[in-house]
């Protein structure tokens, strides 16, 4: 057991025991920023994993851009400071099952594909740019082409409903 | 690399990072001053008032610290660290000599992209923990302007990388050559400018409008808290000041005895472009959100889109 491996045990830790506290903290606010630490400590196992690239990519869009839409989200809402009562519904239990079953799933997915590739974190970088271009635009353009279409169609609906909802409201007012 | 060495580039970066924004701070005091035909602080120190932020900081750390009854305290007592500390840990990324930085990152340019943006999660926590309507609406604004800024941030940075090949900054600061100005131009105002959003400063202040909102995010704040807010604001300037200088003004590359003084061209450049931070504050009126907002959608992406598109036909063609 080396240094790294401890590391990366600790990281795993911190990022188990924040992500729980998202989901039971009941002020919603300090569930966003503990979503936070549970972001950073992925992006530092990423670290002892030498996948430099893809932890601060981590960073940058889940802590500097999603949670910063989340928090945004939550501002513009009636958050109040403290606990909120009404964060859980009757769907508890089902949620619960349904987070368990996709947990379950992914985990057995991972191991099974992944089960004898193992990566020297000892030697260079195995994760740096020049790494992971190579990879996503050799190996996985496909997929890489597939997410961005998806993206783009997602785009593309926003708009196509946003522009709807305006032209309906604004239909009154022309008579 | 030794560990004394590495402790000793590290003790570095922290004088750099108290010493340099201080100096930003007193240049925008004198400079203002004097644009508003004032002499500004003249009497701390004795000459030309060079000690009045320091005689500001043992002010502020005198001063009683309050924490409003309602607020969510320890939310409120955390944010100011979370809006400093990304800026310190950025200087360690920042090439101030040929492979001459604190440590070389094979990705520095996402690497103090990524830093950089935890610090807004500081004025947003700032922002809604002070329960205050005032600090709640400076935390929005804050919000969307940092979200709306991010992108073309991003793109213009993305485009210096294309044109270099690397996503290293010493990299970079290597691949530069004079002709990068007009080739990157325009990649370059938008990224200076997205900089200056993302510190909230004038033109784009909306968050901290101190006519109509108090001080935003930072209304509630007192003492040593507050001051760190505002250390925050001026090592921030100093930080993407830097960036700016690495990515697009060459960095440490000069006219002479580049690997002697790259850090004195470097520093030059940056207080050059702190200088143009200071003036814009003092020359132009604070956009309105909307217009921010527009200016940002409907200007800095598109153009920033196309300089990526600019830099890609070249470097295809190369």
């Amino acid at each position: 057991m080396t240094g790294a491996d401890v590391v990366f045990g600790l990281l795993g830790v911190v990022c188990f025991a924040s992500g729980v506290l998202v989901v039971t903290a009941r002020n919603l606010i300090h569930a966003a920023l503990w979503l936070v630490v549970c972001f950073g400590a992925l992006a530092g196992c990423y670290l002892v994993l030498t996948a430099e690239f893809v932890a601060w990519v981590q960073v940058l869009i889940y802590i500097g851009a999603v949670v910063v839409l989340m928090l945004f989200g939550a501002m513009l809402t009636r958050t109040p400071i403290g606990p909120v009562q009404d964060l859980d519904s009757g769907n508890r239990p089902v949620a619960a099952l349904a987070g368990l079953a996709t947990a379950g799933l992914l985990g057995v997915l991972v191991v099974d594909a992944f089960r004898a590739a193992y990566v020297d974190v000892h030697g260079t970088a195995v994760g740096d740019g020049h790494v992971m271009g190579t990879a996503i635009f050799r190996y996985y353009v496909l997929p890489f082409e597939i997410a961005s279409v998806l993206l783009l169609a997602a785009l593309v609906g926003a708009i196509v409903l946003t522009g709807q909802r305006r032209a309906n409201q604004a239909a009154p007012g022309e008579h | 690399m030794t560990a004394l060495e590495v402790a000793a580039k590290l003790v570095g970066c922290l004088l750099v990072f108290l010493t340099v924004p201080l100096l930003v701070g007193q240049l925008e005091h004198k400079a203002m001053a004097h644009m508003q035909s004032r002499l500004g602080p003249m009497y701390a120190g004795g000459f030309h008032g060079w000690a009045q932020l320091v005689a500001d900081g043992v002010k502020f750390v005198q001063k009683e610290s309050v924490v409003p009854s309602n607020a969510d305290r320890q939310v409120f007592n955390l944010a100011p660290a979370v809006a400093l500390l990304p800026y310190l840990f950025v200087l360690i990324a920042i090439p101030v000599g040929p492979g001459d930085s604190a440590h070389d990152l094979s990705v520095g340019v996402f690497f103090a992209l990524a830093v950089v943006s935890v610090g807004v999660i500081g004025v947003l926590m700032a922002g809604w923990s002070s329960a205050n309507k005032y600090s709640l609406l400076g935390g929005l604004r804050a919000g969307a302007q940092l979200m709306a800024y991010e992108l073309p941030l991003v793109l213009a940075a993305a485009s210096v990388a294309m044109a270099a090949g690397t996503l290293s900054l010493d990299g970079i600061a290597h691949a530069w050559h004079w002709w990068w100005l007009p080739y990157q131009g325009v990649g370059a105002f938008v990224f200076f400018t997205a900089a200056l959003a993302e510190l909230r400063r004038p033109p784009f202040d909306m968050p901290v409008a101190d006519s109509e909102i108090v001080f935003g995010p930072f209304t509630e704040y007192t003492g040593l808290r507050f001051g760190l807010f505002i250390l925050s604001e001026y090592a921030g300037i100093v930080v993407f000041s830097a960036l700016t200088s690495v990515l697009f003004l060459g960095g440490w590359k000069g006219p002479f005895l580049e690997h002697q003084l790259g850090w004195l061209w470097l520093l030059i450049k940056t207080f050059a472009l702190s200088f143009v931070v200071i003036w814009l504050r003092v020359s132009y009126p604070r956009l309105r959100e909307d217009q921010l907002q527009k200016f940002a959608w409907a200007a800095l992406v598109p153009l920033a889109l196309g300089q990526v598109a600019v830099t890609g036909v070249v470097e295809v063609l190369r």
